[in-house]
């Protein structure tokens, strides 16, 4: 729209036409109060005060409805519109207790900043205020009914934003309330409850402490936490969520989850997982000490020093006395790239074997492959970032339950058919509620992915729609993988594609090669420079032949060809269902959180910090690179990144030819050959300043520090080479797409071994058992039996 | 049409409701009308009455407790054979309607909103009910008396005791 030139305040502003005058303020710097105005949902004017004079109108009006037109001219603060903002704020406090010094809101509550300058404590009102009783809707959302105060943000929230309508209004003038969707009369204690997603966004919206969250309330206080925002350890969506920390004996403990500061790519949302299911990390069967069998076959806790020095020294008896492809790996989709990266180099370089693999969620290397070498219509990259499900004009779904498996998919997809009119077309073998949302659906035959494939080339009125769309962004569920994937990025040329994925870290592990057959950024293990140079690093040549992938490692095991196993934050025996016998003559190291079901078959256990623990970054599953910040602290725990190192260290390696680092290596002018001439013979951390200096970084002075293999990363995995420090640094994220060309070749009749998570808004692998919250949302949920899916038009 | 089957209302009411679902532009706009003849035929707008009118017009049960928690003569709970409803605003309250509030109190020996101990009469205090010309006026179920005192109040007391009041729907 065309813009147009108005007034505030005696400023000259210009905004396109049609921009509301509360948001063209903002962007100008000015803030009018608001209370029911909440960007991105509907309209509700309920609240009167955001009223602003302007000029020629009769009376004060609202800012949050009226739109900005040429030559208008406004007046945001006078005299006269504090005097009518104090006079709405007297109605509102009429029967708010105004509790503040017990209220969760404390401290960040619109209407106590609103109170305090308006001044409006005071009031006419001499009724006795109406109390009512706290009451408790589900584990997580509380709800202080004197504190509301009628703004609806939390109906529209719900409604609009969610799609759940799990809150209305009832009664009528002064007695109306918030009422959830489960009425008194129809629950089991007689008490009102929510049955919904348990996302906590009507909590987040709420400008002031009516509704409040299970897990946090009365805890403590927003000024005596610490806020870090750092990214959920979930799905593979890659929300970034503000943890709240507060100092406790053992180091430091999460209070709180949400979404502070919305500088995400999540903007206003967070599911249940992401504001709520931190609370594994302060569980009481958190391992706090090393583990190590002893001859009665019990594990008992020993030192650090005895634990890493016994399996170090293990592992490289093993490995000199039965060959390095004795020895199997698996890495995991929640620790940082730089540790996956590192623990691939770890298989790869010192012991080296490509024995190694992760529990895969979704087919990026099929993705990989087949995006190579292929542009969208304007020329660009084919990999779909989560930003493109936010604004692209279409987005085609292809199985995957994204409501359940990737909440902020979903919420991204509902929003932009919300507010942008998206068209989202949706192929499935269930009757996924985003059908609400979708043009159109082709109802897919289960297993019957390949025949919907192949009905694309025909044509029916599903896919002239689809085919005619000329930027599509298409989302697919691990449904598809291999050949059947392969071949459905060939049937839509030029769309953008995306794997959805689950846990955190998936598509990092499969981008920093923690697979068995191709190198990080899916470079060919044979004849690929990454190739060689791993060559020169390893005590001894890396092989160029893929090694066993998760399945043949244990098949080795029963037959006994492996003589060790080396987990790190991962469950394969209960994910893949093995049979614990399996590991019976293997020497089996674990780093873990808990004592899992692989854990307690282990030789050695290293407990381990978690993704809210420790620095670094992770890539989610539409390869959006973010940084993760260390929130928490936990005594007696180490971050797998170190527990590698000191195990390489153990194990007998030069420690800085796996993490470069350190300055008698060389560091900036301190000695003339900076490795260019011995070439591939240099050494790693040789190389690795060459290219520091280059790109004006420092060396790393520490082994420990995460962001010395960042920086090989950046040397040596294509697509991250590209990765902008500054931007990553400012906790922006930004899309990384592999290499265009060069990457490994697959066979059409590849399989690929891809386990999906299942699951849902209320489980998250092997952490749902340790989160107590999950576990009562899960009751809770349990007991309640509303209808969702009725339209509510 | 959205019939349902094994509805809870009487075949009428549950034919109507079928027509009701059908005749306006958007379907919603039946959920006044339903839960007023819902009462009728319950005597009150039941659990079970919601649900049925959610599935009938495609809301959820929230919907439409939302709405019906909106009006005051929509009610949830079952009362007396008789409901008097006295109007206390502006014109009765002139013309003596709290003196007849206050009689039926004492003769029925209820408050506002209860109901006698033989299911016979409930009371409530109701905003205008559009009688003023003939103030103080009371409402009892849909049937209307005028011009009331506290006498000719027992009269009309009486005659619904003795079942010779008008039961009008
Ligand atoms: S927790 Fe989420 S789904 Fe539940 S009522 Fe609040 S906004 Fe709605
Ligand atoms: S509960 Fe909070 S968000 Fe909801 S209406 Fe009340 S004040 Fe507004
Ligand atoms: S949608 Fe995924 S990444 Fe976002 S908060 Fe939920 S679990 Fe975490
Ligand atoms: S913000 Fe404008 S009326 Fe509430
Ligand atoms: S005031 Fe009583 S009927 Fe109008």
């Amino acid at each position: 729209m065309p813009d147009v030139n108005f007034i505030v305040d005696g400023k000259k502003l210009t905004a396109p036409a049609g921009t509301l005058l509360i948001d063209a303020c903002k962007s100008a710097g000015i803030e009018i109060p608001a209370f029911c105005y909440y960007p991105g949902l509907s309209l509700q004017a309920a609240c009167r005060m955001c009223v602003v004079r302007i000029e020629k109108a009769p009376k004060l009006g609202t800012a949050c409805t009226t739109t900005v037109a040429e030559g208008m001219n406004v007046t945001t603060e006078s005299p006269e519109i504090a005097q009518a903002r104090k006079a709405t704020l007297q109605l509102l406090l009429g029967n708010h207790p105004l509790d503040c010094p017990v209220c969760d809101a404390g401290g960040e509550c619109e209407l106590q900043d609103m109170t305090f300058k308006y001044g409006a404590a005071d009031s006419f009102y001499a009724e006795p205020k109406n109390h009512r009783e706290e009451q408790k809707w589900s584990p997580v959302v509380y709800f202080d009914r004197p504190r509301c105060i009628l703004c609806y943000r939390c109906v529209r929230m719900c409604g609009e934003g969610m799609d759940i309508f799990a809150l209305g209004v009832q009664n009528r003038g002064s007695s109306s309330i918030i009422a959830p969707n489960v009425a008194p009369s129809e629950s089991p204690d007689h008490m009102a409850a929510l049955d919904c997603e348990q996302c906590g966004m009507c909590i987040d919206a709420c400008p002031v402490g009516a509704l409040t969250s299970g897990t946090y309330r009365y805890k403590t206080r927003p000024w005596e936490m610490n806020h870090v925002a750092t990214v959920c350890t979930h799905c593979g969506d890659g929300c970034k969520t503000t943890l709240g920390v507060r100092s406790v004996n053992e180091g430091s403990e999460i209070v709180r989850g949400d979404n502070r500061d919305k500088s995400g790519m999540n903007g206003d949302f967070l599911c249940n997982k992401g504001r709520y299911a931190f609370d594994f990390a302060n569980n009481i069967e958190r391992l706090s000490s090393p583990l190590v069998r002893q001859s009665d076959g019990k594990l008992k806790p020993v030192s650090w020093e005895e634990a890493l020095t016994f399996a170090g020294k293990k592992l490289r008896e093993l490995r000199d006395a039965k060959g390095a492809n004795s020895i199997g790996v698996i890495g995991s989709n929640r620790t940082t790239n730089e540790e996956s990266y590192l623990l691939q180099k770890f298989a790869r370089t010192v012991i080296g074997t490509n024995n190694i693999d992760h529990h895969r969620t979704a087919d990026f290397v099929t993705l990989a492959t087949a995006l190579q070498g292929t542009t969208t219509a304007d020329g660009k990259p084919r990999f779909a970032s989560q930003r493109c499900v936010e604004k692209s004009p279409a987005i085609l779904l292809i199985g995957g339950d994204p409501t359940n498996e990737a909440p902020l998919t979903a919420w991204n997809i509902r929003t932009n058919v919300r507010l942008n009119k998206a068209r989202l077309y949706v192929a499935n073998h269930q009757d996924i509620k985003l059908k609400r949302q979708a043009k159109a659906f082709a109802p897919v035959a289960e297993f019957g992915y390949a025949a919907f494939i192949d009905s694309l080339a025909s044509a029916n009125d599903f896919s002239t729609a689809v085919k005619a769309e000329e930027k599509l962004v298409v989302v697919v569920g691990n449904e598809l993988r291999g050949g059947e994937l392969a071949k459905l990025i060939a049937a839509l040329p030029h769309a953008k594609f995306a794997l959805l994925a689950d846990y955190a870290n998936s598509r990092g592990a499969s981008d920093m090669g923690v697979l068995p057959d191709v190198l990080p950024g899916y470079q060919s293990l044979k004849g690929s420079t990454l190739a060689s140079e791993y060559g020169a690093a390893g005590q001894s040549q890396v092989a160029d032949a893929p090694g066993l992938d998760l399945l043949g490692m244990f098949d080795a095991a029963s037959a006994g060809h492996l003589s060790a196993l080396y987990v790190v934050g991962s469950n394969p025996i209960k994910r893949f269902g093995i049979d614990a016998s399996a590991l019976k003559n293997t020497f089996v190291i674990v780093q873990d959180m808990f004592l899992t079901e692989t854990a307690v078959l282990a030789d050695v256990v290293f407990p381990a910090a978690n993704l809210y623990e420790k620095a670094g970054s992770v890539t989610n599953s539409y390869g959006d690179l973010q940084l993760v910040a260390k929130a928490a602290d936990k005594a007696g725990v180490r971050s797998d990144f170190e527990l590698i190192v000191r195990l390489a260290d153990k194990f007998g390696h030069d420690v800085k030819t796996l993490v470069p680092f350190g300055k008698g290596l060389r560091a900036a002018g301190m000695s003339g050959d900076m490795g260019q001439t011995r070439g591939a013979q240099s050494g790693e951390a040789d190389r690795h300043s060459v290219w520091l200096t280059a790109n004006n970084l420092e060396p790393k002075l520490s082994p420990f520090d995460p962001f010395a293999i960042l920086d090989e990363i950046q040397r040596v995995v294509p697509g991250y080479d590209k990765l902008l420090r500054l931007q990553l640094l400012s906790g922006n994220d930004q899309h990384i797409a592999p290499a265009a060309s060069g990457l490994v070749q697959i066979q059409t009749g590849r399989k690929d071994l891809v386990l999906p998570a299942a699951d849902t808004l209320f489980t998250s692998g092997s952490l749902t058992r340790f989160s107590p919250m999950l576990q009562d949302v899960q009751r809770h949920q349990a007991s309640e039996h509303t209808d969702h899916l009725a339209s509510a038009d | 049409m959205s019939t349902i089957p094994n509805s809870i209302f009487t075949p009428a009411t549950a034919a109507r409701f079928d027509k009701l679902a059908t005749i306006y532009p958007v379907k919603r706009s039946a959920l006044v009308p339903m839960l007023l003849y819902a009462q009728d035929d319950l005597g009150y707008v039941s659990d079970a009455a919601i649900s049925e009118i959610a599935k009938r017009l495609d809301l959820l049960e929230l919907d439409v407790r939302n709405v019906l928690s909106y009006y005051s003569m929509l009610r949830t709970a079952p009362v007396g054979k008789y409901n008097v409803q006295v109007c206390t605003n502006i014109s009765c309250m002139l013309r003596g309607g709290f003196e007849l509030l206050d009689h039926c109190k004492k003769t029925l020996h209820i408050g506002h909103k209860e109901t006698t101990a033989d299911g016979m009469f409930s009371l409530e205090e109701v905003e205008c009910i559009g009688a003023c010309c003939w103030a103080p006026a009371v409402q009892v179920n849909y049937d209307f008396h005028e011009d009331l005192t506290p006498a000719k109040m027992d009269a009309v007391l009486a005659d619904y005791r003795e079942g010779r009041g008008k039961d009008v729907k």
